[in-house]
């Protein structure tokens, strides 16, 4: 019986070595490549036939299309636009690597903290890249809200730069700990089935099909708020209005 | 946990860029462009539906007006023609009618002086008549022929008086 844990390892299918660094393809890295071709085919060819009343599949691929643009818009308002392409991209990604991972025997790299983090980190440092081009050194004052007393200032304003500064961390584990506590969950009482046979496996069983039908929700849920906090803090970025 | 093993931060996340920029380039360069287009040729689609409608909706009204305005044309005409006939009949019944009472006025002066005529020729008989039946009555009362001028006189005072 594999322990819960298990279907996080990874395995490295080609190895590859560049200089002193490891950068073998592994299990991970090949389900990152099958996001890629999914949400690929999913767009090109859900769209291919450029239908002016849309089937199943084209609505679905407009209207992942035009839900991120919505929330890009209602959070960032029009200054956002340039940044649809790669909002749209993380979104799609995380989604498409959430729902993949929901598949028996596959791998979900989004439930790797490195991942996910490797994703947050490029947002945090893009949105305060944007926000020192766009406001230059007045960017700074984001740390310092309006109408507080100056003797509060000693306290707020690092609270508020130790705010700033979790938002990547708070942003990666958020996903990360959602994917993997649903992933294990699902495994134990899987091991339940098994564990108690014809029997008494029945009970688990029905557990893991409400389960499974809540992880798709998450898969859902997690990449919305992992979008939608991107573009709150682009706004942030580009509005500054705290 | 194998989260936590340092041995495979690198080549996560290398594949990770890797795999992100792959489809960052495929959906900005291709599927959203492919997406955005379909979205808006139908959007153009619906745009230029209602255009049309709306055009030949305001068409629809300008056919509607000038079939209006013939209409009350043609009503117009029609009353003028009937309102034209109709005064065209009583002129003509009115002539007729002038006609028909002149003859008859004609005839009646005519008869009148046929009776006048008559009656004068009635009168004139009986003075003669008069006449005669004096003179033979004064002759058989004296004999005498009367004088016939007086005679006449006398009858014609008889007939003023009788008359």
């Amino acid at each position: 019986m594999a322990s819960p844990i298990e279907q996080f390892k990874i395995e490295r299918l080609i190895p590859i070595k560049l200089g002193n660094v490891d950068i073998s393809y592994t299990n991970s890295a090949l389900w990152m490549t099958i996001a890629v071709v999914v949400v690929t085919l999913f767009l090109v060819l859900g769209t291919r036939q450029r239908a002016l009343v849309p089937g199943r599949w084209q609505s679905m691929a407009e209207m992942s299309y035009e839900f991120v643009a919505n929330l890009l818009q209602e959070q960032a308002g029009n200054a956002g636009r340039v940044f649809f392409p790669f909002i749209f991209t993380l979104f799609m990604f995380i989604l498409a690597g959430n729902l993949l991972g929901l598949i028996p025997y596959s791998f979900t790299f989004t439930s790797h903290i490195v991942v996910t983090f490797g994703m947050a980190i490029v947002v945090f440092i893009g949105v305060t890249v944007i926000g020192f081009i766009k406001h230059g050194f007045h960017f700074l004052s984001f740390f310092v809200p309006k109408g507080v007393p100056a003797a509060m200032l000693i306290l707020i304003i690092p609270i508020e730069i130790l705010s700033y500064l979790t938002r990547p961390v708070s942003l990666a584990i958020r996903l990360f700990a959602n994917m993997m506590a649903g992933h294990t969950m699902l495994k134990v009482f899987s091991g339940f089935v098994v564990a108690l046979g014809v029997l008494g496996g029945w009970l688990p069983l029905a557990v893991n099909v409400a389960l499974t039908g809540f992880e798709v929700l998450v898969a859902f849920l997690q990449a919305y708020v992992f979008a939608i906090l991107t573009c709150i803090y682009l706004n942030d970025a580009l509005h500054m209005d705290h | 946990m194998p989260q936590l093993d340092p041995a495979f931060f690198g080549t996560q996340l290398f594949w990770l860029v890797v795999s992100f920029v792959v489809l960052y380039v495929i959906m900005w360069r291709l599927a959203m462009p492919q997406v955005a287009g379909v979205l808006k040729q139908r959007e153009d689609k619906i745009q230029g539906d209602l255009e049309t409608a709306q055009k030949l909706k305001e068409e629809t009204k300008s056919v509607i007006a000038a079939y209006e305005k013939a209409l009350a044309d043609a009503r117009g005409q029609a009353q003028t023609l009937a309102r034209q006939t109709a005064d065209a009949a009583g002129a003509e019944s009115a002539r007729r009618q002038q006609e028909v009472s002149d003859r008859i006025n004609a005839q009646l002066v005519a008869a009148e002086r046929r009776i006048a005529e008559a009656r004068a020729a009635a009168m004139a008989g009986v003075k003669t008549m008069a006449a005669e039946v004096a003179q033979s009555a004064f002759t058989k009362l004296t004999g005498a022929q009367a004088d016939q001028g007086k005679l006449t006189a006398a009858v014609d005072s008889a007939l003023k008086g009788g008359a």
